[in-house]
């Protein structure tokens, strides 16, 4: 862009207020509603001064009605707005999974494409704060199951802004999963308006050994792992898919073709999560260059636990991954 | 009777559409020349009609499982419907959505849904948009009396009430939660009355008198386009079919003295004798009715089954949004 204007390290909660912020001053048919996203400026802070800014008619709280808040995003886009909804936390998604499943997701397909959903919905995700087994949750692959959404996690503050200004931006319902941890996590964000396009994975660290595909707040989990391998002689390729769905099957398939090994990593339970799709994808495209069964790394199989000395068994950090690596590497022929 | 003429007629005709649209489509259904299944309107005409009358094509309503008369009456085209029936490429849905999911956005017919009490959230968004759009329209959620023991009915209804949205709750209550009698799943007989738990007026409508539903229906629509907010009217009617076909009688969970004795409050029967004593229409001109739209929908059902499948490439297309 020609307009290009500075370039600043600000926290990923910054970022998402910015994005929020310009893209309100975009579009007048662009609205914010969710529990106490304008007088208290969400219970994360991430609308903060938007109410002050554009008024009760734009930015709005709602009662605490999760399926009447999806709907109002189902209806209000069908007819022309451009709704932004905040679900306050991921776990909430159970209140409202009917306006999500059956009705936003398939309204444009059951009609024919006769209807247009830009609908965007923010929601937080993550575990790692002692808020237990119903404010902890990362339950992605339960929307990447359902064909009609679009689902992306930013990782970065960069990312953040970029991949809610893509989703605004998009004639889709999109869900844009932010991580309750991440919040604080500085990075380099333009101050002008960019879209990271949907559908593109980023990658993060170039490797030529290993292959690491890791989500949201595994990330820089992943990318520490990858250092502390680096410094036992292993070059680690870490690859963060930003959108979940529509997957970037080739950019991951292209990475493995080239490191022969991959290890999968997401901060949901590892059973059914979307580290067994992406496996599966790998060893449909890339079977013949495997050296090593594909490894998962995820949460175990229960509820997250509240104590912090469970809740710090139970979320993946480097030290999981670290060892998962060497133990595929040690497995490779 | 202050209601002009042409809009007496045009209740009749909306009415009657829905008649005849639907004992083709049972006949459809129950020879299995259409796959699937349908929910028929039958005996609830008055309903449909009565509000429709009130509305133009920029307003919006979400409709039911038992969805084709919102439709019919709503202004939708025969060769479409039927055509969706039939899962031609023809249909509104291009044979993709079906009996259940019948739409046409250009009339603001959000959809018949197969969920039940999916409408209200949805109907409640469209009257946001209208509001937020200050452009004087109004939309219209129908669902049934067990719709409205689901949570997204009183999300939408507290929501509406509390934003004052140009939004009507019209309850079709025709007795039955599918095969469940009222009493059975609700212990309050006037659904309308849960309308003061959200702070908005309610009221009790019969819904076999078509003039009654329009004259009020017209009031909450008025009060709505005013910005003076939701209403819950109840309707009460009934089904002259089975919750699926065409089967009304002999069944086991109500009496056929039950359907007989709604039968004989037959709404478009009701119509007809007050037209014709009114000296709006003769019984000639009232079944010249019948027989044009009769023959418009055996003409409409020949055009769909005529038509074609959709094309494989259809199975993928419109699961997103593409831009051109």
């Amino acid at each position: 862009m020609s307009t290009a204007t500075g370039t600043r390290t600000i926290p990923y909660i910054a970022a998402c207020t910015e994005a929020l912020r310009q893209l309100l001053r975009e579009d007048p048919d662009v609205f914010l509603a969710g529990e106490d996203v304008a007088g208290y400026g969400s219970v994360f802070g991430y609308t903060r001064g938007l109410l002050k800014e554009f008024g009760p008619k734009r930015v709005f709280d709602t009662p605490i009605s999760e399926e009447g808040i999806v709907g109002l995003g189902v209806g209000s886009a069908a007819c022309g707005l451009r709704p932004i909804i905040d679900i306050m936390f991921m776990d909430f998604i159970g209140e409202c999974m009917d306006e999500i499943v059956n009705q936003m997701a398939k309204m444009r397909y059951m009609f024919g494409g006769k209807a247009k959903l830009p609908v965007t919905v923010c929601t937080m995700a993550g575990a790692g704060i002692n808020l237990a087994a119903q404010h902890s949750q990362s339950l992605e692959s339960w929307l990447c199951h359902v064909p009609g959404l679009k689902v992306v996690m930013p990782a970065t503050a960069y990312d953040a802004k970029g991949l809610l200004i893509a989703a605004v931006h998009d004639d889709n319902p999109v869900f844009v999963i932010f991580n309750k941890r991440m919040l604080g996590v500085m990075g380099e964000v333009p101050e002008e308006m960019y879209e990271v396009p949907l559908g593109q994975a980023r990658i993060a660290r170039a490797g030529t050994n290993f292959t690491i595909v890791a989500t949201g707040r595994m990330l820089p989990e992943a990318m520490e792992a990858a250092d502390t391998l680096a410094s036992g002689g292993l070059d680690v390729e870490v690859i963060d898919p930003r959108t979940l769905q529509p997957f970037d099957t080739e950019t991951v398939v292209n990475s493995v073709k080239k490191t022969h090994r991959a290890l999968v990593v997401h901060e949901a339970v590892r059973f059914g999560g979307l580290g067994a799709e992406i496996a599966a994808q790998l060893q449909e495209e890339a079977f013949d260059y495997l050296d090593a069964p594909i490894g998962r790394v995820g949460a175990p199989f229960s509820p997250v636990p509240f104590s912090p000395a469970l809740e710090k068994l139970y979320v993946p950090d480097a030290a999981k991954i670290t060892a998962e690596v060497q133990r595929i590497v040690g497995k490779a022929g | 009777m202050d209601i002009p003429k042409a809009k007496l007629l045009d209740l009749h005709e909306r009415m009657v559409r829905i008649r005849v649209f639907e004992e083709e489509a049972g006949k459809l259904m129950e020879s299995a020349r259409i796959p699937g299944a349908l929910h028929l309107y039958v005996g609830e005409e008055a309903v449909a009609s009565g509000v429709m009358c009130n509305l133009t094509d920029e307003d919006q309503i979400t409709s039911t499982h038992r969805g084709h008369g919102h439709l019919v009456a709503k202004g939708g085209d025969f060769k479409k419907m039927y055509a969706e029936l039939f899962g031609r490429a023809t249909g509104y849905c291009n044979g993709k959505g079906g009996s259940m999911h019948i739409s046409d956005m250009d009339l603001g017919m959000l959809g018949a849904n197969g969920i039940v009490s999916a409408g209200p959230p949805i109907a409640m968004g469209a009257a946001f948009a209208d509001k937020y759009k200050e452009n004087g329209s109004v939309a219209v959620a129908f669902f049934g009396d067990g719709a409205s023991n689901e949570g997204a009915f009183h999300e939408a209804a507290n929501m509406a009430a509390t934003w004052k949205l140009p939004l009507i709750l019209l309850c079709e209550n025709n007795g039955y939660g599918e095969f469940t009698p009222q009493a059975r799943h609700q212990a309050v007989k006037d659904v309308a009355d849960r309308a003061i738990g959200y702070g908005m007026p309610g009221a009790v409508v019969d819904g076999m008198d078509a003039i009654a539903v329009y004259e009020a229906a017209g009031e909450a629509i008025a009060r709505a386009r005013r910005g003076e907010g939701p209403t819950l009217l109840e309707c009460k009617t009934y089904r002259f079919y089975d919750h699926v076909g065409i089967r009304g009688m002999g069944v086991s969970y109500r009496t056929d003295d039950e359907v007989l004795e709604w039968r004989k409050r037959d709404p478009i029967q009701l119509l007809e004798q007050r037209l014709t004593e009114a000296g709006v229409a003769t019984t000639a001109e009232l079944a010249a009715v019948h027989e044009r739209t009769r023959a418009e929908a055996l003409d409409a059902i020949k055009f769909a089954e005529e038509s074609p499948f959709p094309e494989p490439d259809e199975l993928l297309r419109d699961v997103y949004y593409v831009k051109a």
